[in-house]
């Protein structure tokens, strides 16, 4: 028991050790921007003392170093800095209000829709692609299998605003179910929330279920050719009970490790998704933010998704180090 | 809720069916063992199977207009959908069987091991490859050439405001859509082309590299290409492009040029790691050691020995390369920060008609535009996935 939360600690530094790299990266890049956001807002006939008042003002005129630690200093206690575009530039006159939208404050909301949208997909996705990998494993070379295979391995290949467009076609404009548009909102009920919800989400389930089903069907069937899963067939236990009694658990490793990296997926894999259904999730303000070189928010949205990719590949790791003996005590 | 309780009831009445299916079926055979120990979920199967090929020859021949001249879109795109199929599967079918009677020994074993499937992936990859190069003598006009006729509808019919020169239409600037459909082969397919290419030279360098020399290098150059992996691959690629796009400026071709450089080196982590890795496995042989006895240099060992062993497993990761490094190309031009105009391309396409989805129920023709330049991305990607995924299943061996 000791070995595996030793296990556990050294790969959790690890992850946190990648994530302070990773910040680097991210803070080294957007810093090789060429001029700066203050000369970029004020324009060419830009006074030099206007331009000095602004940099000072948004801490630019420190060493990139300085203000990389007051950047992760900032981060660690939720604050991610002020959005330059949102930035209140009044008390140039004398007119300070003293309100500023925070990129925290930005980000929040956003967040908690992309993690809505996340979880509604996987709500869908995981169990469908649970049950259909059984199937295409119990029904193994038959129509149903081929119709599967082909079918998935086509979602899998398309890009997502394919998807994403076939289904507003079918779902929304020739049969009008479901709204095309998510203008979420808040105060908005539950049901609503997610009827807006239901359409991007599909679009997810259909991208992330096929790697899951073939996955499952795979695992399963790599575990076919057993001495036990053959005993259990000579005892005459029926093809399914073979599977969800002693294939399944055994499968499970694999299962979890590509469940959790698909999750990983949907959180950082959403931006093209939200783009298409105008989503107000994180994905939709970081390309936003891109297109307006709005340098905080970019490199909150980064770091956001970093964080989240690298932590659920972490729980991957750790999962199918829990789920292996083999691997929970090693020689 | 009233779709949602009629498929409700149509899924109760295919078990019952299936049901009733397997019963009839044991008292009409006497008991034979192909009904008595038939599962019920294969029963519901052949059931549900039969009711949607019932149901889809019934909408197949459903009028294509009401009454009142209104287009039936559902039915229009329903049979574009069931004729494509059945054109595809007809093509791959007669591309299989040419190529099973024409050509070498070699080249005809391997059509006869074909599914249908590969085989029309590789009609697929062939025919774009085709566009792609000769694209100049396809087209009907230049990709950048500006006709005064602006926002013509698709269909080449002058009295629902056609155009017979162009049978797709031109965009809002007066450009031919079907060139442009066209062209877009050449460079959307180009570009992700040569980019999976400059990522294989990087990555696979780097990575046999690594694995011949091992020591210090491999430790910097693994923890490097760790780091790299840590960043989502598209959100990486949207934040260098926002520097890209900075230090490019005004020109245009330039952010092309930065847009290629930035995905290579993304994905050439990825093939840094199956280099590596396969790399390894080989500079232990016995061979290499020779290699190594007899003073070869590196470029022998690395050229020679090594890359002439690992071409198998690169080939399939070739492939699936180009689809991700094809698929991001797409989504990086569909967010507007890809491939710049004037070049003509499939996901600024999609972005650009995309709006024309919502006349789907009065015009089904031009609704179909934002389809048709998605559709041709997500055909080639599925083209190369199957021929993959063949080649995957020939060299596993898998059987069951």
């Amino acid at each position: 028991m000791h070995s595996i939360i030793r296990i556990i600690l050294q790969r959790l530094a690890l992850g946190l050790l990648t994530l302070f790299v990773v910040s680097v990266v991210i803070f080294t890049a957007v810093n090789m921007l060429p001029g700066d956001f203050a000369q970029a807002i004020l324009g060419q006939g830009a006074t030099p003392e206007a331009v000095d008042a602004i940099r000072k003002d948004l801490g630019l005129d420190q060493p990139p170093v300085t203000r990389y630690f007051q950047w992760l200093g900032g981060a660690l206690q939720g604050d991610l800095g002020n959005s330059f575009a949102q930035a209140n530039f009044a008390s140039f006159v004398g007119a300070d209000s003293g309100v500023r939208t925070t990129v925290a404050q930005q980000i929040a909301p956003r967040f908690a829709n992309t993690m809505f949208l996340a979880a509604v997909t996987a709500c869908i996705a995981v169990p469908v692609s649970l049950v259909l990998g059984i199937l295409a494993a119990l029904f193994r070379n038959s129509v149903f299998d081929r119709a599967t295979n082909v079918t998935t391995l086509t979602s899998i290949s398309s890009p997502e605003f394919f998807l994403a467009y076939v289904l507003i076609l079918f779902l929304a404009v020739l049969n009008p179910m479901l709204p095309s548009l998510s203008n979420i909102f808040e105060g908005m009920s539950f049901g609503e929330r997610l009827e807006k919800t239901l359409l991007p989400a599909l679009t997810l389930t259909l991208v992330v279920t096929a790697h899951m089903m073939r996955m499952t069907r795979a695992a399963i069937i790599n575990l076919l050719a057993s001495p036990y899963i053959e005993m259990a067939r000579l005892k005459g236990m029926s093809p399914m009970r073979v599977i969800v009694k002693h294939a399944l658990p055994n499968a499970l490793a694999p299962i979890i490790n590509v469940i959790a990296l698909n999750l990983a997926y949907l959180i950082t894999g959403v931006v093209v998704v939200e783009v298409v259904f105008v989503y107000p999730g994180i994905g939709q303000l970081f390309v936003d933010s891109v297109k307006i070189r709005d340098i905080p928010v970019v490199q909150a949205c980064c770091l956001i998704f970093a964080a989240a990719y690298i932590l659920l590949n972490l729980l991957a790791d750790i999962l199918s180090i829990l789920s292996n003996p083999r691997l929970r005590h090693p020689k | 809720m009233s779709t949602l309780l009629s498929l409700a009831l149509f899924l109760v009445a295919v078990a019952a069916g299936g049901w009733a299916l397997r019963f009839a079926g044991q008292k009409a055979t006497g008991n034979a063992p192909g009904f008595r120990d038939m599962p019920f979920a294969v029963a519901f199967g052949y059931v549900f199977g039969a009711s949607l090929l019932v149901f889809s020859v019934w909408y197949f021949f459903q009028p294509t207009q009401t009454d009142a001249g209104v287009p039936n879109a559902g039915v229009v795109f329903f049979r574009w959908a069931v004729q494509f199929f059945i054109v595809s599967a007809v093509a791959a079918f007669l591309f299989r069987a040419l190529g099973r009677s024409v050509g070498t020994k070699g080249s005809r074993k391997l059509f006869r091991q074909m599914p249908l499937t590969a085989s029309f992936g590789v009609l697929v990859v062939i025919l774009y490859a085709f566009t792609a190069v000769f694209a100049a003598w396809l087209a009907p006009h230049g990709q950048e050439e500006i006709f005064a006729k602006v926002n013509v509808l698709p269909g080449g019919n002058a009295a629902t405001g056609g155009d017979p020169l162009h049978p797709l239409g031109t965009d809002q600037i007066g450009r031919d859509l079907l060139s442009r459909l066209i062209y877009g082969a050449q460079n959307t397919v180009g570009i992700a082309f040569v980019t999976t290419c400059l990522a294989f030279f990087l990555g696979g360098s780097l990575g046999f590299l690594a694995a011949t020399l091992q020591g210090w290098l491999d430790q910097v150059l693994s923890r490097a290409v760790d780091v790299l992996m840590a960043i989502p691959s598209l959100i990486f690629a949207l934040l260098l492009m926002t520097i890209a796009s900075a230090w490019a400026g005004s020109e245009r071709w330039l952010l092309t040029v930065y847009m290629i450089i930035i995905i290579a080196v993304i994905d050439s982590t990825r093939v840094f790691r199956l280099a590596r890795a396969v790399g390894l496995n080989i500079v232990v042989m016995d061979y290499i050691e020779a290699a190594k006895l007899r003073g070869e240099g590196l470029g022998y060992l690395i050229f020679k020995e090594i890359l002439p062993n690992a071409t198998a497993p690169l080939l399939a990761e070739f492939g699936l390369r180009f689809c991700f490094v094809f698929l991001t190309i797409a989504s990086l031009s569909f967010l507007g920060v890809g491939i710049q105009p004037p070049l003509a391309d499939w996901g600024t396409m999609v972005r650009d008609s995309a709006q024309f989805i919502n006349f789907a129920a009065f015009s089904p023709l031009t609704a179909a535009l934002p389809l048709l330049a998605a559709g041709a991305i997500a055909l080639l990607t599925v083209g190369v996935n199957f021929v993959v995924d063949w080649m995957l299943h020939r060299s596993s061996g898998l059987k069951e």
